[in-house]
């Protein structure tokens, strides 16, 4: 016992001495599994690559756990320097002022260099102010795309290479699906962030009012349009038919098309690790496909996961170390690594152009297909992303009114009526919040 | 008037009133430090709508209350959670009283039977929940499985009936055995001599317990009933969270669910609290009932 007790004290020391020379950057992070081990292997990297700062990451729950992690530590004075947050949390933070330090200051201020043109415009775009600053930094992003179960469109008598491009060549090869006795022709994961959110900057139509809530809080919903009620329409009579299978709120989905029981699946672009290592078919990836009868071509799509905030109240010395932190994960080399290995996006054109010279996507087809996607148009308002309050919330209203949808319970029409409404009330709280 | 004086000075009395304020003290403490500190916190905050960051603070007085009570969703919340509550209630002490009954009349191995029953109060609800969540998932469960071999198809994902029924079920299946255990110690504790008498007399086993048992197990019954009500009230967030995370539409959105939604993913702190006090007053008049009107019919 007291040899133990003593052991212990002796690595403990072993372990904090050298920490006194160097200043500690915390950092709060979502990521477990894979991912996790991903982000610890940046750190070390970083930790190894320099002797002022020493970054220590802590996973601290889920995207929500996280973001509430970090706000409870706040108000106890307590918070890390870097916090990882959801997308959908981007307005909440943004209206932090005093709980946040925007990233554009921190580097000015620790005099790193810092050239924002050098990251990808439709990626750094949702989470930079009205005036083109940058407030945090994008770290894991990702848009949805379309991935094909090749061997089931085969045993259906389809050919593998049929053009998806369109919904409206979508919903044919569902019907010739169905016909020829598949169980789930289709299963889609986050139906809000793609088919609502994504449908609409896809096809340049507004999701909210104020250019999708960038312009300022008094923002409305406008979800009730006439391009997204028609495309949740046709959704519920694919769905009624049993050519779309609604599996949940989350990516449920992913289970049933890994398993090679759906042939079609709308996800996020950073479901190829996940795929890749799972489905024992052939499978490929497709734009997003688009309503020829809404747009000639389309837009861009909008990025989801997570960005990394500074926060307020730290040392000098601290955002020196953020700073370094920073600009080293958004160097390159580091960058490509990240994006080959997750399947998320890389925040930067210089790593898009190394992986691309490292021979990366031809080796793998079809994984720069998000890349072009969303790079394919400059932005605009309402392609940008989108900065509502209470955004988590409005999801999950949207989650319940389109399972009203699919379960036949409510139109399209009556179903995004009441989202509007009942999502435009919270809105205005968030307003009355951050007034 | 004689038998009532002779009747108090058999009571321990104390003079004044320092003393016996200093050996309910520890009592009062607890209570103030862990109940009517939070509760007052809650209701000071539902007069506010703050920022999350506790940066800064708007008075709206009764106004976080009007925008609960006009909100159509808020309110069905309500029955949700009165079918829910009741439901749990009933399947979990349904359940735990025939088990108890039936272990009772056990003799050998009884000890078997009951440490095997209590086994399941000790998965937390959230396991619980996952548990569940996998013999039903709508692809890959096994009862799934079966029922579809049985030609039923079962999709909680879109039905809200059964949405509700999984969550019922998973409530109130850990529920069964602490219920169990009261519901045992109950019946231990009713004289045989009694059952022998009515048995003895002619009654059958049914007649026994319609006019005896369940009379002389109503303390148990009530206690169990208010414990069991809170329960359904407050902590089955968990499997609910894990299962169905209120939906499919609103279908299992309870009111404690909804505290946690807008509180913890909402960062609508006024709102959450202004619930949290909708929710205390619920339940403190739910109490109130039953120690009024319910307790009534209890023999002790």
């Amino acid at each position: 016992m007291v040899k133990n007790f003593l052991f212990a004290g002796a690595s403990t020391l072993a372990f904090a001495a050298p920490a006194f020379a160097q200043t500690e950057i915390e950092f709060w992070h979502a990521f477990t599994g894979r991912l996790g081990e991903l982000v610890a292997e940046q750190v070390e990297t970083f930790n190894g690559s320099q002797s002022d700062y020493t970054v220590v990451a802590t996973h601290k729950g889920n995207y929500s756990e996280t973001l509430n992690a970090g706000i409870a530590a706040f108000r106890a004075g307590e918070q890390p320097d870097i916090l990882m947050v959801f997308e959908v949390g981007t307005a909440t933070m943004m209206s932090a002022k005093g709980a946040v330090k925007p990233v554009y200051e921190v580097m000015a201020d620790a005099g790193a260099e810092f050239d924002q043109d050098a990251y990808i415009g439709s990626v750094k775009g949702y989470y930079t102010s009205s005036d083109g600053n940058m407030l945090s930094l994008p770290f894991n992003s990702s848009t949805p795309v379309l991935w094909v179960n090749r061997d089931a469109l085969s045993e259906a008598g389809i050919n593998p290479d049929v053009d998806l491009s369109t919904w409206e060549q979508v919903g044919d090869v569902l019907g010739q699906l169905k016909e020829a006795g598949s169980t789930c022709p289709m299963t889609t994961a986050w139906q809000s962030w793609i088919h609502l959110e994504n449908l609409s900057a896809y096809h340049d139509v507004p999701f909210a009012t104020q250019a999708n809530g960038f312009g300022g809080v008094d923002t409305e919903l406008a979800l009730n349009g006439e391009a997204q009620v028609a495309h949740i329409g046709a959704m519920g009579e694919w769905a009624q038919d049993g050519k779309f299978i609604y599996a949940g709120r989350r990516n449920e989905g992913g289970a049933n098309f890994r398993a090679g029981e759906c042939a079609l699946f709308t996800e996020s672009s950073a479901g190829y690790a996940g795929i890749k290592a799972e489905a024992e078919f052939d499978f490929d990836v497709r734009p997003l496909p688009y309503w020829k009868a809404v747009a000639d071509e389309p837009q861009n799509t909008i990025i989801g996961g997570a960005s990394l905030w500074v926060m307020e109240g730290q040392t000098e010395e601290e955002y020196k170390g953020v700073a370094a932190f920073l600009n080293f994960l958004s160097s390159p080399e580091i960058q490509a690594k990240w994006h080959q290995d997750t399947g998320y996006l890389p925040i930067t054109q210089a790593a898009a152009d190394l992986t691309r010279e490292q021979g990366f996507y031809e080796a793998n087809p079809g994984t720069d297909i998000a890349v072009i996607q969303m790079t394919a148009n400059a932005p605009t308002d309402n392609s940008k992303g989108l900065r509502l309050g209470s955004f988590d919330q409005i999801r999950g209203i949207i989650d319940e009114e389109l399972e009203a949808v699919w379960s036949g319970d409510k139109s399209a029409q009556e179903a995004m009526d009441s989202a509007k409404e009942r999502g435009d009330a919270l809105l205005r709280r968030f307003e009355q919040a951050n007034r | 008037m004689r038998s009532g004086r002779i009747f108090m000075e058999k009571r321990v009395t104390f003079k004044g009133i320092w003393l016996p304020l200093l050996l309910v003290l520890p009592q009062i403490v607890i209570t103030a430090v862990f109940f009517f500190y939070p509760a007052g916190q809650a209701i000071y905050q539902s007069l506010f709508i703050p920022d999350p960051f506790g940066l800064s603070m708007q008075w709206v007085g009764l106004g976080n209350f009007a925008f609960l009570f006009s909100n159509s969703y808020y309110l069905a919340s309500f029955a949700t959670t009165a079918i829910f509550s009741i439901l749990v209630t009933l399947v979990s002490m349904g359940v735990a009283l025939y088990l108890a009954v039936l272990a009772d009349r056990l003799i050998k191995g009884s000890g078997v039977y009951r440490t095997l029953l209590i086994w399941p109060y000790a998965v937390a609800p959230a396991v619980a929940g996952v548990l569940w969540l996998f013999m039903f998932n709508t692809r890959v469960g096994v009862v799934t499985w079966y029922l579809g071999v049985l030609g039923y198809d079962w999709n909680h994902v879109l039905n809200g009936e059964e949405a509700m029924g999984l969550v019922v079920v998973a409530s109130a299946w850990g529920r069964i055995s602490y219920n169990f255990l009261f519901f045992l110690a109950g019946l231990q504790a009713i004289p045989k001599s009694v059952i022998e008498a009515a048995a003895i007399d002619g009654a059958r086993f049914w007649t026994r317990f319609r006019t005896i048992v369940f009379p002389m197990l109503s303390p148990t019954t009530f206690f169990l009933l208010v414990v069991n009500i809170v329960y359904a009230f407050f902590e089955t967030f968990g499997v609910i969270h894990t299962i169905t995370s209120g939906g499919p539409q609103q279908s299992t959105t309870i009111l404690v669910y909804k505290v946690y939604a807008d509180g913890f993913v909402g960062q609508d702190l006024g709102s959450s609290a202004a619930q949290s006090v909708v929710l205390l007053a619920i339940v403190g008049a739910l109490t109130i009932f039953q120690f009024k009107f319910i307790e009534r019919r209890v023999h002790y």
